[in-house]
């Protein structure tokens, strides 16, 4: 790991860009090292989804109609599980700290990180998102507008989950902690990434809840970094 | 005047001890004049009958839900960007009474809900919002409790509480964006009322008390909180109710 850390004035990276991509590369790094951590995460996220025709009825209209909004509630909760991942060991042992003294500005570390996590829990959330879609009887256009709409919101996750991550930090009682500050911020994500399914059942034009979507990745891209170095230097004093 | 000499803790408080009773009193006036009102004056609804009237708690406490809100993320950045303490505290005494306010708004809400609509509760976009909001403020409290350090529990509350202040617009919105089974604002800026204005006064005066009374809660609880915290500090140890 140290490798990976050795920050020397020659080849230290300078902007944004150079940050961004170190930050990216070395939690990629440290993530793939522990594969059996992130295959838990994803088989979690499986689990949930599975549960729910258990718990209601294997009718194939009923799981239809509520495919699209199980698979969206068990994205947020498997989101929510790997949040810790992001900054709580770098915090355990000082690297967060060695971090947030480099030279490089602080939000494009923290985005890299981001990123990162979404690469390592995101993105399989929507791979797999088709399979566990066809479980549920659903049509492939269905499918299609449920991946299409994991895609653009669970990065969003990543960056509102970063925010509490951060602010949690050191916290007693940190993880249900974080449940309560992060899953009430997910909820318009929820509504608007559920809710374009719902449209496209009902008939309806997808595109304003796409609209919204993207809207929300914009704003937490520019908002979140920020916010969440902010927290990361509260934690850190 | 100097306002900011009011930053300072200690010529804050007798300042607040000063203030509290006459807004304390005023909101007790105003709540008895707004209740009068809106049970005693304002007549029947023609269509949802005496079940209307809830309407006089109802609205006020769903407004100040909001705006109390809206004024610890106010709190919250100037606790960020000039990391005064009694900014911090005032975004703190503020919590407990918005928590408050959002859960009247649900629980009158779900009392109206049930005569006009037939149900207690519907996952009506305007009430989940507030629902949330409710969640929002028992995250503030609980990450408040959860830290420590009361420094560090300020500013990372503030964070929190002014990323949560990006639900408020959709709170206010959402009755546009979607169309569902909540009535849409009754009371508007652009438009005339569509309410007898004897029942928008008796609304106007209990909104008036939920502020007084707000205000009031704020100071005595901000008092409470400046004794805990700076114990120990010199001006503290003049006061009448410690060396009493």
């Amino acid at each position: 790991m140290t490798n990976t850390l050795a920050l020397s004035a020659s080849e230290a990276p300078s902007g944004v860009g150079a940050a961004v991509r170190w930050a990216v590369v070395r939690d990629l790094r440290l993530a793939l090292r522990s594969r059996a951590e992130l295959g838990v995460q994803l088989l979690f996220y499986v689990i949930v989804v599975s549960l729910f025709p258990l718990a209601s009825s294997p009718e194939r209209t009923l799981l239809a109609t509520m495919g699209p909004g199980v698979i969206w509630v068990a994205a947020l909760l498997a989101s929510l599980l790997s949040l810790p991942r992001l900054f709580a060991s770098d915090f355990a042992d000082g690297t967060l700290e060695q971090i947030a003294l480099s030279p490089f500005p602080l939000p494009a570390l923290v985005s890299g990180k981001i990123l990162a996590h979404w690469l390592t829990t995101g993105l399989p959330i929507v791979v797999l998102a088709p399979l566990l879609g066809l479980q549920y009887g659903l049509e492939p256009p269905m499918l299609g507008i449920v991946t299409l709409a994991l895609l653009v919101g669970t990065p969003i996750l990543s960056l509102l989950g970063a925010i509490g991550a951060a602010l949690t930090l050191g916290v007693r009682g940190g993880g249900s902690l974080l449940a309560l500050l992060v899953l009430p911020l997910y909820v318009p994500v929820l509504i608007f990434g559920a809710g374009a399914a719902d449209a496209m059942r009902a008939g309806l034009p997808t595109s304003p809840h796409f609209s919204l979507l993207v809207a929300g990745l914009l704003i937490a891209l520019v908002g979140a970094p920020l916010a969440t170095a902010a927290a990361v230097r509260i934690a850190l004093d | 005047m100097n306002f900011y000499q009011f930053s300072s803790p200690a010529s804050f408080y007798p300042f607040a001890g000063r203030l509290a009773p006459w807004f304390a009193g005023a909101a007790a006036v105003l709540a008895i004049v707004g209740l009068w009102i809106g049970f005693g004056i304002a007549p029947t609804d023609f269509q949802q009958g005496e079940a209307y009237r809830i309407i006089f708690i109802h609205v006020p406490a769903a407004w100040m839900s909001m705006f109390i809100y809206l004024v610890m993320a106010f709190w919250g950045m100037l606790a960020l960007s000039f990391n005064t303490r009694l900014s911090a505290m005032m975004a703190q005494a503020l919590a407990p009474t918005g928590a408050l306010m959002t859960f009247i708004a649900l629980w009158t809400g779900a009392l109206w809900g049930r005569p006009t609509w037939g149900t207690y509760w519907a996952w009506d976009a305007r009430m989940t919002s507030e629902l949330i909001l409710l969640f929002l403020y028992f995250g503030i409290m609980a990450l408040r409790s959860a830290i420590d350090d009361p420094r560090r529990a300020d500013r990372a509350c503030a964070v929190l509480t002014i990323v949560g202040a990006v639900n408020i617009p959709i709170i206010y919105f959402s009755v546009q964006w979607w169309n569902t089974l909540h009535q849409g604002a009754s009371v508007s800026l652009s438009a005339a009322p569509k309410m007898a204005s004897i029942m928008l006064l008796g609304m106007l005066v209990m909104t008036f008390a939920a502020w007084f009374y707000t205000i009031a809660v704020a100071l005595w609880r901000a008092r409470a909180i400046i004794l805990e915290r700076e114990r120990g500090a010199g001006w503290m140890s003049a006061l009448r109710e410690i060396t009493a």
